[in-house]
């Protein structure tokens, strides 16, 4: 029988977006032995991400650079947490089960820093699920790795700056930009426009909310198309907008990933972020959190969180609180963003028809989950949440829909090779297994 | 957009796509618009929503083993098979 | 205050069967549950014939008549139950458990109850993901499977008399009188104890003890499975008395998932998925099917069966508390065995004539807990 594959480092980053990366820089000093995962080919997370349609900003690529110079960090690319392995130890802050293409093992880790950012919160909406139809920040992702838009149109819809992200690489990849219908009033745009200007590196973002196609007061009806997306049908006011488009990229904000969390028993805090103290520690002891997964804030924030983080994790209190004074100035802006972007949860629960998917997954119709009575029950009877993406996408839609509380699952994070989890469970062996 | 000339080629069920060196699976295949992915539990061709390992709608079979289209870079040479769901397991 | 014929205390499988026959027979039902959540909800809901003693196969095959009469009804008016006629492939991996198979199928045709061996060639033609090298099987094909939770609700909502099902916390059981969290009662002319696990919280002297076992469901995947497949060691597995415990069991479901189990622990209430268990009881499925190896398992889960020490249910009147009624300890057969249950105790309560002997059912045989 071979042996469990089993590692061990001192400090565990989940996590290879700003937050991440900033942990790790600032835990480098100490020495300790560093490993970073992070399920994407490459580092960066979402708004430094890598590929053939992008061209990385200079920060990004010099933490790039400074991550690589450090030989006590080791980053783990498209590498996943699959699930709780366990322990080796009782010192050990977790011990997980991670798993890239080619097998899986248990990662012990001394201490560990969350920073699994947030996702898209996407919205059912009839038609929603035609290919065509993506996230914002989706479209955004999906064109930064390759996709190709060239002269195809493209209507982006729901709330927040994601939306002009969006706009912006989709125009400049090559394609037709019709509309961006921005849920918001035009007076909640202005008032946070003219608030950027209170964060001079957020400025740039200001010209990009003259986008002639943007309309405030505006919301996605529905997807027209058989097979893929052909058009879109768009609320405008009082009026109906029907545009012929081969994409609609719709997204209403970020929702932040506190499943891992969860998991190994953190409590969540503000804006369903993981609760964290002035030193970025969790509610369980040796588990730190940073970023995005403590509530949506901005890249700045991330990377003041992360670093703040990694001297904490160390034991460097002084340092991490040395950076406490600029946090509290991005926090202020984590708020703005909050305020202007609300959710107008009576029109969106009014969107979906009852047979529009809920669950996409396993395919759970609006109309069978709204008789239901709660998250658990229509888990039970319906099967909605009991599919690839754990309840991810349609936990965060019941949640608006219904006002359901979603409940995370308990022991696997993501869809797991069953070889993983066969080997995941014996005795450790004392030997380490290269990784590479 | 980044000047490359780099390209690599990849199979796409039968078709070979060249795709620029970087590109995810997720770009090799929306070179059939719209780049659908796997088939869903009743029948529906679904195509990559997030863009970012959440959704699992582009589930596709790479090298025989499944993985997401939308995390996973093209490489010389890869076999890429869109999923289809199994219905009807039990006769 | 109104008050019933019968209060059920649970409504899982075994719960809603119950009161779905007492409320056939006109009786005003009540069923109260805590939605703790039991076996009925983590179960693989296999519908099969078991033979080990008379007993055991009197309920279950009496139970499967039943499940299969309803079969029509539930795919009409809950398609959510998803019965499925698949049958069941009891594996033989040696000449041992192929001789077992031909003494299952001797046993189970004198009950007449259709079955056939099949040689190592026709197992392979038939289930192709089934390693190489296996000895045959022993075919049951009108054995099912359904999706309890929903066969459950369906019970509840389908009776002669409308069943009242409230989402209360039962506490205490004094006479016909159950009192609830809160301090609230409820009032009945008799109380049937239908808990599972939870039985000994009312009744600390009955013996069930928690038998924990995993589960994991798969993706879909592209290979083909018709059959539910349980390797005949599933048996020894089952009336183990202590340790843990591993056996091949898989389940197709119509989503083409495949559901996987099983194994057995004692003694613990630890809902937590256990990694050491989980890993022999997929290795032992790997054993068995060599491609799930490379399927992705989407979740795990864990559940506890209520287990006597002889591995029969309690079905009938309590043999000291007057005026309670218990079905309760099924193991690893509650949905199977639930209509059957309900019948018998039925006419228990109802004194009318009983469809199987209750004999081997009753309370008064663990003569330790209750002394004649």
């Amino acid at each position: 029988m071979t042996p469990t594959p089993q590692a061990h480092c001192d400090l565990l980053i989940i996590g290879a977006g700003p937050a991440g990366m900033a942990a790790a820089l600032a835990a480098a000093p100490s020495g300790m032995r560093i490993v970073v995962v992070d399920d994407n080919p490459v580092p960066g997370g979402q708004i430094w991400r890598d590929g053939p349609g992008v061209q990385l900003p200079p920060l990004a690529r010099q933490h790039r650079k400074a991550l690589a110079r450090h030989t006590n960090i080791e980053i783990l690319s498209s590498t996943r947490v699959v699930g709780l392995g366990d322990r080796a130890s009782a010192g050990d802050a977790a011990s997980l089960i991670l798993e890239n293409a080619a097998r899986g093992w248990t990662q012990h880790a001394n201490r560990l820093i969350l920073c699994t950012g947030a996702r898209e919160l996407l919205l059912p909406f009839p038609g929603w699920t035609l290919p065509g139809v993506t996230g914002a920040g989706g479209l955004q992702a999906l064109i930064k790795a390759g996709l190709d838009v060239r002269g195809q149109r493209i209507a982006i819809a729901g709330t927040g700056p994601l939306l002009l992200a969006a706009a912006s690489t989709a125009r400049k990849a090559g394609a037709q930009v019709l509309r961006v219908a921005e849920m918001t009033s035009w007076g909640a745009l202005a008032t946070f426009a003219a608030q950027l200007v209170r964060w001079p590196a957020k400025a740039w973002q200001a010209p990009t909310l003259l986008h002639p196609g943007l309309r405030a007061n505006a919301h996605v009806l529905e997807a027209l198309g058989n097979t893929q997306v052909e058009g879109v049908r768009l609320q405008r006011g009082n009026t109906v907008e029907q545009l012929e488009c081969e994409r609609i990229a719709c997204g209403f904000g970020l929702v932040p990933n506190t499943h891992l969390g969860q998991m190994l028993g953190c409590i969540l805090g503000e804006r369903s972020g993981l609760q964290v103290d002035a030193l970025l520690q969790t509610t369980v002891p040796g588990i730190y959190a940073a970023g995005e997964c403590t509530g949506f804030g901005g890249s700045e924030r991330a990377l003041l969180q992360g670093a703040m983080a990694g001297h904490a994790a160390v034991g460097d209190s002084e340092a991490a609180q040395a950076l406490q004074n600029q946090l509290a100035r991005w926090n202020a802006f984590a708020d703005a963003l909050h305020r202007h972007f609300p959710l107008r949860t009576e029109t969106l629960a009014a969107l979906p028809r009852p047979d529009t998917f809920v669950c996409r997954c396993e395919d759970v119709a609006h109309g069978a989950l709204r008789q239901r009575s709660s998250w658990i029950d229509a888990k039970l009877h319906t099967r909605c949440g009991m599919g690839a993406c754990q309840g991810r996408i349609c936990g965060a839609a019941a949640q608006v829909l219904y006002g359901w509380t979603p409940q995370p699952a308990r022991h696997l994070l993501s869809p797991a090779r069953i070889a993983t989890l066969a080997d995941a469970g014996s005795e450790p062996s004392h030997e380490s297994i290269p990784l590479t | 957009m980044k000047n490359t000339a780099a390209m690599v080629e990849v199979h796409v069920g039968a078709a070979r796509v060249r795709v620029p060196a970087g590109s995810s699976v997720a770009a090799a295949l929306a070179q059939q618009p719209p780049g659908r992915t796997r088939l869903s539990v009743s029948g529906q061709w679904r195509a990559p929503l997030c863009g970012m390992g959440v959704c699992h709608e582009c589930r596709v079979l790479i090298n025989g083993r499944e993985r997401l289209a939308c995390q996973t870079v093209c490489e010389d040479g890869m076999h890429i098979t869109t999923s289809t769901a199994h219905t009807g397991g039990a006769a | 205050m109104a008050t019933y014929d019968v209060i059920v205390i649970g409504a899982g499988i075994v719960g809603a069967a119950c009161a779905h026959a007492l409320a056939n027979a006109g009786q005003r039902v009540l069923v109260l549950d805590a939605r703790l959540g039991g076996a009925t909800n983590a179960g693989m809901g296999h519908l099969v014939v078991m033979d080990d003693n008379p007993a055991e196969l009197a309920l279950s095959q009496a139970s499967l008549a039943q499940w299969h009469a309803w079969a029509p009804r539930m795919a009409a008016e809950a398609p959510g139950t998803a019965f499925n006629g698949c049958g069941t492939l009891w594996v033989a991996a040696d000449v041992e458990e192929m001789q077992e198979a031909e003494h299952k199928r001797a046993r189970l045709q004198a009950h007449g109850i259709a079955c056939e061996l099949l040689s190592a060639r026709e197992l392979a033609a038939l289930e192709p993901v089934l390693r190489p090298g296996l000895h045959g099987a022993l075919r049951v094909g009108g054995d099912s499977m359904v999706y309890a939770p929903n066969a459950a609700e369906w019970l509840l909502g389908r009776a002669a008399t409308p069943i009242q099902v409230e989402k209360m916390h039962a506490s205490r059981i004094e006479g016909r009188r159950v009192h609830c969290a809160g301090g609230s009662v409820r009032d009945g002319g008799a109380v049937l104890l239908a808990a599972g696990i939870h039985a000994t919280q009312f009744c600390p002297e009955l013996p069930i003890r928690p038998k924990k076992g995993h589960l994991a469901i798969t993706d879909r995947g592209s290979a083909t499975v018709r059959h539910q497949l349980v390797e005949l060691g599933y048996v020894k597995n089952a009336h183990q008395t202590e340790g843990t415990s591993v056996a091949f069991n898989l389940q197709p479901r119509p989503t083409g998932q495949w559901l996987l189990g099983s194994s057995r622990q004692f003694d613990t209430l630890d809902p937590a998925v256990d990694n050491a268990v989980l890993a022999r009881m997929l290795r032992r499925a790997i054993g068995y099917v060599p491609s799930l190896a490379e399927r992705n398992a989407i979740r795990t889960w864990t559940g506890f069966r209520a287990a006597t020490p002889d591995g029969l249910p309690i079905i009938g009147r309590h043999p000291e508390r007057e005026h309670l009624w218990l079905a309760v300890g099924h193991e690893g057969l509650g949905v199977t065995t639930a209509p059957a249950t309900a019948s018998l105790i039925a006419s228990c309560m109802l004194g009318t004539a009983a469809p199987i002997d209750p004999a081997p059912y009753a309370a008064t045989r663990f003569v330790q807990e209750f002394p004649a």
